[in-house]
């Protein structure tokens, strides 16, 4: 096993384990809901401090797994705590770190109630999404996967809205159910694969297509419910509407990025000939959430359940650029994900500064909120716009990648050419501004009739900061993608190498060598 | 002559201090209060006018440049470079921007004069103005996009700029709609471009296109076959036609009439409505080479040339008159390129960009004499308390219906000779038909609107009466300034930029346009201009604008009864051009209300129905639902605390593991 350490220092156990320890501390020794909030911020900040060393000393030139640790942990069935990043997982992890930071600012003053449990809830939460990104060992993988249900099933049952038991219910079933087909999948590529957990060894084993064939539905059902695509979204937008602000804002950031990260470690390296054998049905799926779910987006009345639909259609644009195995399109999806986990997690920010001030999250509730409220205005315009893909946002970045990846790209078995496809996901440039631009006009514009609206308070300065850090990170990638694009370059180019060529000869090889042993004796 | 190279920082000055401006204006304009605002802004548009003209001069000179200055995007072989391209052509274009620019600046420090959003509405037309010039000087697709995007979200947020008037909300999230349906077409476009040519950059897409052309490439989809060079200009002229307001995408550009004056003027009359124009021609390299592109490009420019002329007969709103007229007038510009007469296109928008932003902000000056107003049946005899005004907005009208030696009779005469020596058969027929009558029309009813505005009979309520007055300074200097435009600009196109030389391929815009040489219409209207048949036609223009301005005369300044008896002699016809020939019931019946029909059907009987009662409460849900009280320990601290306890406990025997394993 090469070690690739650079630190020589074990950088991803410390991000990943620092926020639960934080706490365990504020769990024994914090009293009183201030202190609990300023040690919880401290203990967010810090461990936003602890991720950057990781970009910035992350070997651009390599597609290795970089950062690693490796440590026997259950011996007896090989299974290894096996930590390491690549180009494609490190954003990821600073996206969350920093993601928590906000979420801790956004929750100051709206939750007053089981504050400390709140905090922890969110602390340990972050542990499991650090480790999702970092895990290279299959059952480690697992483990962080369903533990980050648990935060977030409080998180949602206990600070949510009126209907946050069904919403939770839902969310649960849906992704449980999900979950335990991968676990099978998992253990199947266990047995399969010569008995190991190791991402790397499954990526380089020579599955046959019948395994990959049924290997891929297992992680399909898991990853599509994650992400989530038509038809097993529902869930998501009752989570959403339910969820208090700060959890909307992970859920969109970062955990719908799950599903299509999994597409990306798991489906396309291990599974390649079942993953493109599929792309016909991810397509059509992929377009059904960019067309389908932005009409229906366009007809919610409740702004956070349309936010959440428009979240929905644009991780269309993610899987559909996953699932082209070009560079620009895979790179696009990414960019994509990194993207809407700024620009989801602040619309979810504008409806939550609203909400905070009348208590709902109805369209019709609001209107003219530009007349007291100026400078939030501004801010949402923004966000709405970076929404819509303007250039010089990042989703932008993102949808044109993917667009430009997707027209060039020949994947073997659709039976259509891909321009056709694109020009169809091209349409979002018309949808997402019709659903985004007419909540924006019947809510932030008009004249000031209603009285609830009239006493709206415009942002403070608390307010106001945490979309700071989201504004600049949205125009950055926007105007200078390079930094992140580099990022990726190597470790996308070497899985869209994994997930274009075939697994199938070395497979049969691999099948005959007994045979041919046997010849040979 | 293509030594001489521009000197980079005077380049990048010219949208530069316009966006430092509009960021100081926007951010900071609490703090700057409302004069440091319009200073900053204003002065910052007023050098970039300065510097253009300079550069201009240095173009006119035999200057260019060419480069690179950063890289937006790189991925695999995508590479996005983001530089300038300055030739003849855009140096033209920065020359217009930036001028009618300044003029509306100026001329906005009055008409604002006391707006709660005066910083604000400086700071976005700044931005606007370096939107527009990103537009006109970028060398790429890319930058092409990016101020085409830019300039769509200022043209938003300026119409729907009074923020409280429902209808200017509205009418800002329709403009904003309608231009994005262009932009999925130009957006194809470019998605197409760097599929066949690997680049994004005008420069080495130019190249290619021959070559291209010659392998006959050709696009699939089921059984039908079209030309991927057709196919790429048609997809960008989608985009075109939604930012220059043409049928059956102009429908934005009327409402777009909600916005303030200044901006009517800036961005819905001279400049960013004339992005499409500047985007064929521009793109002239390829155009070229598609026959059935540019047959779709005067099909569209002439039925939109005349579509829009036949409603601005009767409107009554002073700014939508002239807003018809702006898509009419457009539609002009699309047959001169469709023609392949690239340079009169251009030519038209220059000559259209300083009569119409004069038309523009004379209309806004009545508007504010007369408290608000806009409905020219509440005006009449207004010339006797606002004679700047009045004169002005004559020369305007005149440039505009295409009267010798106005601005617009030389542009428009030569638009219409090209069209009518361009054989292209019955679209080309349709086209000589469509900008013959619409020059009847177009001199009707400016005469119309500007006779009932200063002639006629006094119908200004008595009220508003006493608060009539001629506009102060700021309001009126610009005015002059731009009349200067609109008188001279015609003259100085033929005489200096040599438009109307058929020995000078392209005039002054040499190599920055491409003509092939079987399509030069100079030439072929210098070739025809020896029969006899021709020279009846050319002057047919003239006669048509004198009758259109005479049969305005005898309707709404001789005999004013005779508009009423014309009414009642054929109601429908005036009912339907009224309504604008119901283009919006109709998009509302075909597009808005069956998506919304849709979007509801998908959420409704999809998602809730099918979906969540049929799989998830018919099977799991439900029954673990009936279960619910015991959900409801839940919200107990204890199942919260022993949650937590179990993923803590979880979590030390891993490190347990971990550090013993």
């Amino acid at each position: 096993m090469d070690l690739n350490n650079v630190m020589g220092f074990p950088i991803l156990s410390l991000s990943i384990f620092l926020p639960t320890l934080g706490a365990l501390v504020i769990w024994l020794f914090v009293r009183g809901d201030n202190a609990v909030r300023w040690a919880a911020l401290g203990v967010s900040i810090a461990t936003f401090l602890v991720t950057l060393p990781l970009a910035l000393q992350f070997d651009t030139g390599t597609a290795h797994m970089q950062f690693e640790e490796l440590h026997p942990w259950i011996s007896v069935f090989n299974i290894n705590y096996q930590l390491g990043v690549d180009g494609i997982s490190m954003p990821f992890i600073l996206l969350t770190s920093l993601l928590t930071v906000v979420c801790i600012v956004s929750a100051w003053t709206c939750i007053q109630t089981r504050v400390k449990e709140y905090m922890i809830a969110f602390l340990v939460l972050e542990t499991t999404l650090i480790g999702v990104f970092c895990a290279l060992d299959a059952i480690l993988f697992y483990f962080f996967w369903e533990a980050m249900l648990i935060p977030m099933y409080l998180i949602i049952g206990i600070w949510g809205g009126k209907n946050r038991v069904y919403a939770t219910i839902k969310f649960f079933l849906y992704t449980l159910a999900g979950s335990v087909l991968m676990l099978i999948a998992i253990l199947a590529m266990y047995f399969e694969a010569g008995h190991t957990f190791s991402l790397l060894a499954f990526m380089d084993y020579p599955f046959d297509f019948t395994w990959q064939f049924w290997i891929f539905i297992a992680f399909f059902i898991a990853f599509a419910v994650k992400v989530p695509m038509w038809p097993v979204h529902t869930w998501l937008p009752d989570a959403h509407t339910e969820a208090p602000t700060a959890g909307s804002v992970i859920l969109a950031g970062i955990l719908l990025k799950m599903g299509a990260y999994g597409f990306l470690r798991f489906s396309l390296p291990m599974l390649p000939d079942a993953s493109q054998y599929f792309v016909p049905f991810i397509v059509a799926l992929s377009l059904v959430a960019i067309i389908y779910i932005s009409l229906v987006a366009m007809m919610q009345t409740d702004m956070k359940r349309l936010i959440a639909y428009s979240s929905i259609a644009h991780m269309g644009f993610v899987t559909l650029g996953t699932f082209m195995f070009t560079q620009v399109a895979v790179e696009g999806a990414v960019i994509g994900m990194i993207s809407h986990g700024f620009v989801a997690a602040a619309l979810f920010l504008c409806v939550g500064v609203m909400y905070d001030r009348l208590h709902t999250r109805e369209i019709g509730d609001y209107g003219g909120v530009v007349n007291v409220m100026p400078v939030f205005a501004a801010v949402m315009m923004f966000f709405c716009m970076a929404n819509v893909a303007l250039p010089g946002a990042s989703a932008f970045i993102g949808e044109i990648m993917v667009l430009i990846g997707t027209f060039e790209a020949n994947p073997v078995y659709l039976g259509m050419s891909t321009k056709w496809v694109a020009i169809a996901a091209a349409t979002s440039v018309i949808l997402s501004a019709c659903y985004t631009l007419w909540m924006y006009k019947r809510v932030i514009m008009g004249d000031l009739i209603k009285d609830s609206v009239k006493t709206m308070q415009d942002m403070n300065m608390r307010e106001f900061g945490y979309f700071v850090p989201l504004i600049m990170l949205t125009l950055w990638i926007g105007f200078y993608p390079l930094p992140v694009l580099d990022y990726l370059h190597v470790s996308v180019s070497h899985l869209v190498d994994q997930a274009t060529t075939s697994k199938l000869a070395a497979a049969a090889l691999a099948q005959a060598a007994p045979v041919l042993d046997a010849v040979h004796h | 002559m293509q030594e001489m190279t521009l000197n980079t920082t005077e380049l990048l000055a010219i949208p530069g201090l316009p966006l430092l401006a509009a960021l100081l204006a926007g951010l900071f304009g609490w703090a700057l209060k409302d004069k440091l605002s319009h200073l900053i802004t204003s002065g910052a548009v007023i050098i970039s006018a300065l510097l253009s003209i300079h550069v201009f001069m240095q173009v006119l000179d035999g200057a260019s440049f060419y480069g690179d200055y950063w890289t937006w995007i790189i991925s695999g072989d995508f590479v996005v470079p983001v530089g300038m391209m300055i030739d003849p052509l855009t140096a033209l274009m920065m020359l217009v921007v930036t001028i009618v620019s300044a003029c509306v600046h100026i001329y906005t420090i009055g008409y604002m004069h006391g707006d709660p959003g005066y910083s604000r509405f400086f700071s976005y037309i700044s931005a606007f103005t370096f939107s527009m010039l990103v537009l006109v000087m970028g060398n790429s697709f890319f930058t092409l996009f990016f101020g085409w995007e830019a300039v769509g979200l200022f043209s938003y947020l300026l119409i729907g700029f009074w923020y409280k008037r429902e209808s200017a909300n509205y009418a800002a999230l329709k403009a904003f709609i309608v231009n994005r349906i262009g932009d999925f077409g130009f957006l194809i476009g470019v998605l197409a471009i760097w599929f066949y040519f690997g680049s994004v950059d005008y420069k080495t897409v130019f190249d290619m296109v021959p070559g291209f052309v010659e392998k006959g490439i050709t696009l699939d989809f089921m059984n039908w076959q079209i030309s991927a060079i057709t196919f790429i200009c048609l997809a960008l002229f989608v985009g075109a036609m939604g930012k220059s307001g043409q049928v059956p995408l102009h429908v934005w550009l009327p409402d777009s009439m909600e916005g303030p004056t200044p901006i009517s003027a800036l961005i819905h009359a001279a400049t960013m409505v004339t992005a499409g124009v500047f985007m064929v021609a521009r793109l002239s390299p390829m155009f070229e080479y598609s026959e059935v592109a540019l047959a779709a490009v005067v099909l569209v420019g002439a039925t939109t040339a005349w579509l829009c002329a036949t409603i601005g007969l009767v409107q009554n709103d002073i700014k939508r008159v002239i807003a018809y007229s702006t898509c009419s007038q457009l539609g002009y510009m699309f047959v001169a390129c469709g023609v392949s007469a690239y340079s009169v296109g251009i030519f038209h928008l220059m000559t259209h960009a300083f009569f119409k932003a004069l038309l523009f902000l004379a209309a806004g000056s009545v508007i504010h004499a007369v408290m608000a107003n806009q409905d020219i049946r509440k005006m009449g005899q207004l010339r006797k308390y606002m004679p700047i005004t009045y004169i002005t907005m004559f020369i305007a009208a005149l440039a505009l219906s295409g009267v010798p030696p106005f601005a617009g009779f030389w542009s428009k005469d030569l638009i219409i000779e090209a069209t009518v020596v361009r054989e292209m058969g019955w679209v080309g027929d349709f086209a000589s038909f469509a900008v013959l009558t619409a020059v009847f029309m177009t001199a009707f009813y400016t005469f119309r609107m500007f006779f009932l505005t200063f002639h006629n009979s006094d119908r200004v309520p008595a009220e508003v009466k006493s608060h009539v007055h001629e506009s102060p300074k700021v309001i009126t200097i610009p005015l002059m300034i731009l009349a200067v435009g609109a008188l001279a600009a015609g003259a100085w196109g033929v005489m200096v930029l040599d438009i109307a030389n058929p020995e000078v391929v392209n005039g002054y815009f040499g190599n920055s346009l491409f003509v092939l040489d079987a399509h030069n219409p100079l030439k072929m209207i210098a070739e025809e201009g020896e029969h006899g048949m021709f020279h009846f036609l050319l002057s047919m223009p003239f006669w048509l604008a004198i009758g259109g301005i005479s049969l305005a005369y005898a309707m709404y300044y001789r005999e004013t009864a005779l508009p009423a008896k014309m009414v009642a002699i054929s109601p429908a016809v005036h009912k339907f051009l009224l309504n604008k020939w119901y283009w919006d019931e109709l998009y509302e019946k075909i597009f808005i209300q069956p998506a919304q029909r849709l979007g509801n059907f998908f959420w409704k009987s999809g998602d809730l129905a099918m979906i969540d009662k049929g799989v998830i409460h018919g099977g799991i849900v439900d029954s673990i639902m009936s279960g619910a009280a015991r959900m409801r320990a839940m919200q107990t601290g204890m199942v919260f605390h022993y949650a937590f306890a179990m993923v803590i406990g979880v979590f030390g025997f891993l490190t347990y593991l971990m550090l013993n394993g």
